[in-house]
């Protein structure tokens, strides 16, 4: 439980500049959940923007293969005149996923909403462990190092795919980027983890030790819970990726041979070590990656959750059933990591119940959908960016999720295998998804994290052209997949199934270069808001959450009372009140 | 002018279903199968096409239905206090998972049959994957992989008897590959240290792609094959054709400087 401060710096602090800390503790070296999480945000933000550009690139080649790109191009593969080089499209596609992935998706989820938004929706101070947060963060900055400067390195960055497999991976004769990048990219993904470990292990403990008087584990919000259970989905599993990348980088540098299979050879040059197994590292990283991938959709849910009931004026409908299907997720997400490797060589066997605790686990998702239908259902919906973007999500998830199916269904996955078909699932629940309600989320938030509204009707655009675009780029990807159509192939047009498909793909790259570029639009927003938007009042959504009773935004330690608990979060239209919504702090009524 | 996003989240189910009902004909569609089981795959496919067509419909009808009449202006009913429905619940949980359950079930045997009852004959050939080639190695006459008479292509064209069961040894010679024949509905990743097993029927002569499914390297993208499928006479005769060649080049060496 948190403790009752008195401090004048603290509780006179509308603003967040009024304690007298340094610059330099103050905005880097900061112990403040708020400031941390910011960090986080604005990092994620800044790779957002690279690893954009590196689709970009992608999209340039599938749409014009082999011709020189304009403007980046120029810098990206100057030698070659701007054109592309087919090492360098292998490089682009692991890049565009590593960085997405490791440095955009996870940290904004749990690095930047965790942090911003786990104590003031418990009601804490800060996190349990200030110290450990601050180096969850500082972390992050070797791993951005060692990536970023693997571009530069002799071969450049790592060419063996995000999923990063032997012995693709480990020999450096086998492919440019495995001679240096590799073992930076190796080495940045293992301080990830490390973040990662530190920020999970922190959330676990704030959410069980400190919340504030009355909220129960039962009047946490969707947003807490999604939060709760990655957390421990990144504890459990997250040792075993940390365990697998030394181990490649043992097959690497220290001539061990975990992973590479005796008598194995590449450009013409033998292995000195082998006995290992290609087929181990798919294992050990599913075994991670798998829960990975709920890791990057949980949080968006329970921010998406927490969005809807706020702008539907409505209590979230099934409350409990959401907090079970999304343990049920993390519970089940653990035992279907085979079906990555239905056609990998796995014993076939093994494919069959894989196949089926992987159709269980799309049940709580269905579960989930079924109760955001609920949770709009009679309710008075305000079109508000942010709710634009949480309906999106459930729009885009209803996609992604069915499309899983496909690829779960053993004997189909064969045929879809490692085509555009699973591009346009893991792009429709990542991108259409998660993205949209990490958008989302900023629009919500932005007021309570800088005490100033963004700009609605600039939100309303971009919201409306991102969401027109991505699913010009992204759901034709289906019906490539249906083709065959290989995904990270430089040039497919060689090949006599594929040769039809190029004027499809540069519809698809129009889409795409114009939804990058059209995300200028959100990014001046958010920095013309912050320095110039309205002031936004401590609750301007009316919203019930305990984070909305706190000052905009809030000063160091938080809340400038001691918040009690009498509810959920989820009490709007509540008749016990004259207002539709009832915040968790609000004292019943004295009955009479 | 509220009521607008409920057209805009309109769009997904008309644009979603327009993409898959314009694709035939711009013959972007599974590609043609020329095997014997592919169609039992496709099948599949098309099955769960329709169920999760149905299902993505009848979600997003829903969901736009109910945003277009509970948009705050025009829905003049005091909000529904509601927590949720304990036989709604119930309902949405059994039917999905009684149906998923079915797919998966129902899935089984076409799984068995491409990748687990393994026909009891010998290999026609051994394919084997290197950066950025197939290799195909033939048995010759004796019908036994890895002796004096083998015959060994490294052109990328594979040829095999239509009308016939065959099965394909397949192994990689370095890195992960992906044998896949889009045609034939088969895809089978091959790794080294690994012997894996492809076995099929082709029902129409003809030649296909062989595509590599597999990052291998930077020359992915042009590991690319052919499989010509031809009478059991004219493979005896192909066959027999290369066996001359390969004596021809192992009697007369060409000299290498």
């Amino acid at each position: 439980m948190s403790t009752v401060t008195t401090d004048a710096h603290y509780t006179s602090a509308e603003g967040a500049h009024a304690h007298t800390a340094g610059f330099l503790k103050t905005y880097v070296f900061s112990l403040d959940h708020k400031i941390i999480g910011l960090q986080f945000l604005f990092s994620t933000l800044i790779w957002f923007i690279v690893g954009g550009m590196l689709a970009l690139g992608i999209r340039w080649q599938l749409a014009f293969p082999w011709r020189s790109m304009p403007l980046l191009g120029e810098w990206l593969a100057s030698p070659e005149g701007g054109q592309i080089a087919p090492e360098n499209y292998t490089m682009l596609v692991t890049m565009h996923a590593s960085i997405m992935i490791f440095f955009v998706i996870i940290p904004v989820l749990a690095g930047a909403f965790g942090n911003f938004l786990i104590p003031l929706m418990i009601g804490a101070d800060d996190m349990a462990f200030p110290v450990l947060n601050m180096l969850s963060y500082w972390f992050m900055w070797p791993a951005f190092l060692f990536m970023g400067s693997s571009f530069f390195v002799e071969g450049g960055a790592a060419q063996g795919g995000w999923t990063s497999y032997p012995p693709l991976s480990v020999l450096q004769d086998a492919a440019p980027g495995s001679l240096n990048g590799q073992t930076l990219w190796l080495l940045g993904l293992t301080l990830v983890g490390i973040s990662s470990m530190l920020g999970s292990v922190n959330y676990m403990t704030t959410i069980i030790q400190m919340r504030a008087p009355g909220m129960t584990m039962f009047r946490l919000p969707m947003t807490i819970w999604s939060m709760f259970i990655t957390a421990i989905l990144q504890a459990f599993a997250l040792p075993v990726l940390t365990a697998a990348g030394l181990m490649q980088l043992g097959d690497r540098v220290l001539g061990t041979g975990f992973f590479l299979p005796a008598g194995a050879t590449a450009g013409n040059a033998m292995v000195a070590s082998g006995g290992g197994q290609p087929l181990l590292w798919q294992h050990l990283f599913w075994f991670y990656s798998h829960p990975a991938v709920y890791i990057m959709i949980l949080p968006a849910m329970g921010m998406v959750s927490d969005i809807i009931s706020c702008f539907a004026r409505k209590p979230l409908f099934g409350y409990k059933p959401m907090v079970y299907s999304i343990s049920g997720i993390a519970g089940l997400g653990f035992i279907v990591w085979g079906h990555h490797m239905f056609v990998s060589g796995m014993n076939a066997a093994l494919g069959m119940t894989f196949m089926v605790s992987t159709m269980m686990i799309a049940l709580p998702s269905a579960i989930k959908t079924f109760n955001w239908l609920g949770t709009i259902w009679g309710g008075k919906i305000q079109y508000t960016t942010p709710m634009l973007f949480a309906l999106s999500f459930v729009s885009m998830f209803i996609i992604g999720g069915l499309s899983g199916i496909f690829m779960a269904a053993t004997p189909v996955d064969i045929f879809i295998h490692d085509t555009y078909f699973i591009v346009a699932h893991f792009h429709y629940v990542l991108f259409c998804g998660t993205a949209m309600a990490v958008f989302g989320a900023i629009y919500y938030w932005f007021p309570k994290m800088f005490g100033r509204m963004m700009n609605d009707s600039w939100g309303k655009v971009h919201f409306a052209a991102t969401f027109i675009l991505m699913n010009c780029v992204f759901y034709p990807m289906h019906i490539l997949g249906m083709k065959g159509f290989p995904r990270r192939l430089a040039d497919p047009y060689h090949y006599e199934t594929f040769s039809n498909l190029l004027e499809l793909n540069q519809f698809m790259s129009y889409c795409a270069f114009l939804l990058v570029g059209l995300q200028i639009v959100f990014f001046v927003n958010f920095f013309w808001s912050m320095f110039f938007g309205p002031r936004a009042g401590r609750n301007p959504w009316h919203s019930n959450g305990l984070e909305w009773q706190a000052p905009s935004p809030p000063g160091h330690g938080n809340f400038d009372f001691q918040p009690v608990i009498y509810r959920g979060p989820y009490e709007y239209g509540s008749p016990e009140v004259e207002e539709d919504y009832y915040p968790q702090t609000q004292p019943p009524p004295v009955v009479q | 002018m509220n009521r607008f996003w409920s057209l805009l989240f309109l769009l997904v189910p008309i644009g979603g279903v327009a993409t898959f009902v314009v694709a035939p004909y711009y013959n972007i569609w599974l590609p043609r199968d020329v095997s014997e089981q592919g169609h039992k795959i496709d099948s599949l496919f098309m099955f769960i096409l329709w169920l999760t067509g149905i299902v993505f419909i009848g979600t997003q009808l829903v969901f736009v239905y109910f945003s277009w009449k509970y948009e705050a202006g025009t829905n003049k009913q005091p909000v529904k206090y509601s927590h949720g429905s304990h036989s709604l619940e119930v309902v949405w949980t059994i039917l999905p998972a009684v149906t998923l359950l079915f797919i998966a079930i129902y899935q089984m045997d076409a799984w068995a049959e491409a990748k687990m009852r393994t026909p009891g004959l010998l290999p026609i050939v051994e394919v084997t994957g290197r950066q950025f080639n197939w290799d195909f190695r033939y048995p010759g006459p004796d019908g036994e992989l890895y002796t004096r008479d083998d015959i060994v292509r490294t052109d990328g064209n594979l040829y095999l008897p239509v009308d016939e069961q065959v099965l394909l040894r397949i192994t990689s010679a370095d890195v992960l590959h992906s044998f896949f024949l889009p045609n034939m509905r088969l895809k089978q990743d091959v790794v080294p240290g690994m012997d894996q097993s492809m076995w099929f029927k082709a029902k129409q002569e003809g030649q296909f792609d062989i595509v590599c499914a597999e990052l291998c390297g930077w020359g992915h993208y042009k590991m690319k094959g052919r499989v010509h499928f031809v009478t059991r006479a004219d493979f005896d005769a192909q066959l027999e054709t290369f066996r001359q060649e390969q004596n021809k080049v192992l009697a007369d060496p060409p000299v290498v400087r």
